[in-house]
């Protein structure tokens, strides 16, 4: 197991650049998802 | 096209800034000699393109602000024509005096005499091209905020003929024939001078209406 | 020719596809994130390590997608911008306008995950050679079209000069990366040969394959969540869409395709 998150000795080049995809994927995700919702309540309001 | 004999003090300036950066490089890099000649041709065409870069913010601001870019629109005659003149008119205030006093420049930086022509060659070539793309991006921001959105804008589009432009100097520079990137550039300067006052003519009907 | 025609016309008005973009939207992101993960698994655990790079190569099944990613992306936005210049259709400004942050922020990524491979690799975390020159010419490209929308207040202005920058820079990138390249092989033919990308084994291209797909589906599920909102943004004043919110909210059973989304588990992304 430790083997793994060693990476043959590049745990810090490949986990970062693993880690870095995540970080983008889940921020491409969310920040459109947050937008759409304040949108949605905004019209929801009676005005 | 009067207009581009309107303001002497304004046409040197491009000139000017065009040897004052060339010269802050043996000043920022030291006066070895060998380092410069090295350098010289990539540092002479930063020079030029940053020069030409500052030239194109009057190249439309004056011509907006009294009103002649509204006048120009409503001319029967194609825009692109007229947009093409302008620019030829540009490029004779401010490439050909550069051409002119690139030997000063050249011998600042040490090149050997046999560089000259090829580099005289890329830079009638080049600055053409430079200034085309320039206008293109010039006439596209004309009416945004941001200063320095013109040149992040304008940086992609100058990548080629910098590479093929400076390339050809150090063909030469290595013995080599320059004749690929000379050909290429013209090849380059051909096809902008095609298409880039159409280009410029619709960014002018854009952010002019 | 009629059906077409109007078929054509209800997909390029905002208000029917509103709707689309929000059904399309599990099609695109299920399978994204089962490829994902299967891609992740295979490329992080079962592929075997390389023989030459050890298992620093294991970044390739992050950094060839981001930047497959990041051309497709601009090929979406200057397709749109060129089809809102010319035509003027809203719609495709808004997934013009939509698909240029996505493809930047992918950008960014691959030349990230390109630099941390290379690093370990090729001892040097940056190198001028065509690919990654005309990876970061397109970086700037997209943020240049990106500030231009933003330094332009009048919106149909910011699309149009967008529209028409997105053109040239298509045109661009070619050009540079043949500059690049051919300058290259005059001068460093030994560094060529060293980011060539060598012969893989099915079982490191398999996943590397899946996860490209993975990726594209998933550009395409974020596509349709940005549309929706840019859809939001601009229609919010007419009134079929306050006729949608106005009513009560449980009427609007496929709409919250958005609130499942975001409780969905993320973890293996």
């Amino acid at each position: 197991m430790s083997e793994f998150f060693a990476m043959g000795g590049y745990a810090t080049y490949v986990w970062s650049a693993w880690g870095l995809t995540a970080l983008v994927m889940t921020m491409n995700l969310l920040l459109p998802l947050r937008q759409c919702r304040k949108l949605r309540v905004e019209l929801e309001q009676p005005e | 096209m009067l207009g581009a004999v309107r303001q002497p003090g304004d046409a040197l300036a491009p000139v000017v800034f065009y040897l004052i950066v060339g010269m802050l490089f043996p000043l920022a890099l030291g006066s070895d000699p060998r380092l410069l000649a090295q350098i010289g041709p990539g540092a002479i065409w930063i020079a030029a393109l940053l020069a030409v870069l500052l030239s194109l913010h009057k190249l439309f601001r004056s011509d907006l602000d009294n009103g002649y870019l509204d006048q120009l629109l409503l001319i029967p005659c194609p825009l692109f024509l007229l947009i093409g003149a302008r620019l030829l008119a540009h490029w004779l205030q401010t490439g050909l005096p550069m051409l002119l006093v690139t030997p000063l420049l050249a011998e600042s930086f040490g090149l050997d005499y046999a560089l000259l022509p090829v580099l005289l060659a890329a830079l009638a070539l080049g600055t053409p091209v430079l200034l085309l793309l320039g206008a293109i991006n010039e006439a596209l921001t004309l009416t945004s905020r941001g200063g320095a959105l013109l040149a992040l804008l304008v940086l992609p589009l100058y990548v080629p003929t910098l590479v093929f432009g400076s390339g050809a100097v150090y063909a030469v520079h290595f013995g080599e024939s320059p004749a690929g990137h000379l050909s290429l550039l013209a090849a380059l300067a051909l096809v902008t001078l095609l298409f880039a006052p159409w280009a410029v003519a619709t960014a002018l009907r854009i952010s002019i209406d | 020719m009629s059906v077409i025609k109007e078929y054509w016309h209800k997909l390029s008005s905002a208000k029917h596809f509103y709707p689309i973009a929000g059904a399309l939207l599990p099609w695109f992101i299920i399978p994204a994130l089962l490829m994902l993960a299967w891609g992740s698994w295979q490329g992080l655990v079962v592929a075997p390590a390389d023989y030459q790079q050890g298992d620093s190569y294991r970044i390739i099944f992050v950094h060839v997608p981001a930047a497959w990613l990041s051309m497709m992306a601009y090929m979406v936005m200057a397709i749109n911008g060129a089809i809102y210049l010319v035509w003027k259709i809203k719609l495709a400004d808004i997934v013009a306008e939509s698909a240029a942050p996505i493809g930047a922020s992918f950008t960014f990524l691959a030349l990230a995950t390109g630099s941390l491979w290379g690093k370990p690799m090729w001892g040097t975390w940056w190198v001028w050679d065509a690919r990654l020159t005309s990876e970061l010419v397109l970086l700037f490209l997209y943020l240049g079209t990106i500030a231009l929308r933003g330094a332009i207040d009048d919106r149909q202005r910011a699309g149009r000069a967008a529209g028409l920058l997105g053109l040239i820079g298509a045109i661009n990138v070619p050009i540079i990366h043949f500059s690049v390249e051919w300058w290259e092989t005059l001068h460093q033919p030994a560094t060529v040969s060293k980011f060539s990308a060598p012969s893989m084994h099915p079982s490191m291209l398999i996943p590397l394959l899946v996860m490209a797909l993975g990726f594209t589906l998933f550009f395409f599920a974020v596509l349709m969540i940005k549309i929706r909102a840019g859809i939001l943004e601009q229609e919010r004043h007419s009134r079929w869409l306050s006729a949608l919110y106005a009513e009560a909210p449980e009427t609007t059973a496929t709409y919250s395709a958005e609130g499942n989304l975001a409780a969905m588990d993320e973890s293996n992304e």
